[in-house]
């Protein structure tokens, strides 16, 4: 208990530093102004949702192969904090588009494909709250979530060739892209702590739920008496 | 082999008891009729405005009405209790499969086709120099729409609120297929009528996608 609690204050003291060097230590970009600063944020928490949406296809395929609850524990537990992840990249973007780009929305590639994975798993959460047996409910959830996580490069692809106005990846874009070195720094420090966050939160959600299925264990024991 | 036989005789069994009612495909025909008029008073439906709308709002229309279509699917097996006499009649599980997704298919293509006149009549929009390239775009879009709603079907049968949940977990999945083929209809619609083979092509792919998927993972849906 004291454990999580110190390792929930260290992170919290990082994420607090890797902001305040985001603001301080790192330029201000040259055309958006003071407004790219929301950048480190936006993309840090896009990566721990897409890496906690490829850890529930994986726990997902392990449940239907193996059967354990252990799986079905982690599957569930990854979409929820994915989803956590995707809402503030989802609340973050439009804050950083409306004054670039003069639109709070707009329907393009990477946008489009954001909203329509956070509404395929938030549909996989409410699926799970609407089959009561536990085996049943991992097994289904699991096979929908497999569907949905194939569904990904579609979604991306088929809205791709019809439009995009997404700005192209300045990471790993090919030539000419790249960051400024103390952005660069600011940046993988932020994407450091958001994932030692993301780490953080799928444990705690990851032993709860250990415990909720203890719980329906005993509970299921004592009826049987 | 046995697949193909199991197969066919399924399908058999699915068109059977579907023509013997013919309750399925007479309330979807008249659902999408109903959506495809109220429509209309959403815009003016002029000739132009019609090739810039009207084949979102058919494929909009055709997806919500599959939605509802596909729900006794599997639910009609699990209230007869026929789900393990199924699996235990035919050698792969996945030839259940393939048969009602095949029949959902037909039914889909069948409302289709005969609600394509009527949209034409009431949207002003020429389907006839286009018709045969226009059951293409269907048919490839109706097979998008049958394999995972079929597949949902298995899933959604298993659910409370049933009949929400299978709605809320085929229609996002289905976002690609309705881009692809409200694309490739445009394409036919447009006053330069051309076929859009890169959007056909995209359409058969997701086909083959969730075909493979279903193949690999169907056995694991039938678990009771």
């Amino acid at each position: 208990m004291t454990k999580s609690i110190a390792r929930a204050a260290v992170l919290f003291a990082l994420i607090a530093a890797t902001a305040y060097l985001a603001f301080n230590y790192a330029p201000i970009e040259k055309s958006m102004g003071v407004i790219q600063k929301i950048f480190y944020l936006h993309i840090s928490c896009a990566f721990s949702a897409f890496v906690a949406f490829g850890t529930c296809f994986y726990a997902n395929l392990r449940y239907v192969f193996t059967r354990e609850p252990k799986a079905d524990w982690l599957s569930v537990s990854a979409a929820e904090v994915g989803l956590a992840f995707i809402s503030v990249v989802l609340v973050s973007g439009p804050i950083w588009a409306h004054p670039v780009w003069g639109i709070w929305w707009t329907w393009d590639a990477r946008l489009t494909l954001t909203f329509v994975l956070g509404l395929l798993y938030l549909s996989y959460l409410l699926l799970r709250s609407m089959i009561e047996e536990p085996d049943k409910r991992a097994l289904f959830s699991a096979l929908f979530g497999i569907f949905a996580f194939l569904d990904v490069p579609l979604v991306y692809f088929s809205i791709r060739w019809w439009r995009t106005q997404h700005p192209q990846p300045v990471i790993l874009g090919g030539p000419g892209s790249g960051l400024e070195p103390r952005m660069r720094v600011s940046y993988l420090l932020m994407w450091g702590a958001l994932t030692g966050l993301l780490i953080l939160l799928l444990s705690a959600r990851y032993k709860l739920e250990a415990l909720r299925a203890s719980v329906e264990d005993l509970r299921r024991e004592a009826e049987v008496r | 082999m046995a697949l193909f036989a199991n197969t066919t005789v399924l399908l058999g069994k699915e068109l059977r008891t579907e023509f013997r009612s013919r309750e399925l495909l007479t309330t979807t025909v008249v659902f999408i009729l109903v959506v495809i008029v109220l429509f209309s008073f959403t815009f003016d439906p002029s000739v132009g405005e019609s090739r810039k709308f009207g084949p979102g709002l058919l494929w909009l229309s055709f997806l919500f009405a599959a939605s509802l279509m596909l729900q006794p699917c599997f639910l009609r097996e699990q209230n007869n209790d026929t789900l393990s006499a199924l699996r235990l009649a035919v050698q792969d599980p996945f030839s259940i499969f393939l048969a009602k997704l095949s029949a959902n298919t037909v039914f889909l293509l069948l409302t289709e086709v005969l609600m394509l006149p009527i949209f034409a009549i009431l949207y002003n929009v020429h389907i006839l120099a286009v018709f045969p390239q226009l059951v293409l775009v269907l048919f490839l879009g109706s097979l998008g729409v049958a394999i995972p709603g079929t597949a949902f079907s298995a899933i959604s049968a298993q659910a409370r609120m049933r009949e929400l949940m299978l709605p809320l977990l085929l229609l996002p999945l289905l976002t690609p297929v309705l881009i692809a083929s409200t694309e490739a209809t445009s394409g036919l619609l447009a006053e330069n009528p051309g076929l859009r083979i890169d959007w056909l092509g995209f359409l058969a792919g997701f086909d083959i996608v969730f075909l493979t998927a279903l193949w690999l993972f169907g056995e694991y849906l039938l678990e009771e």
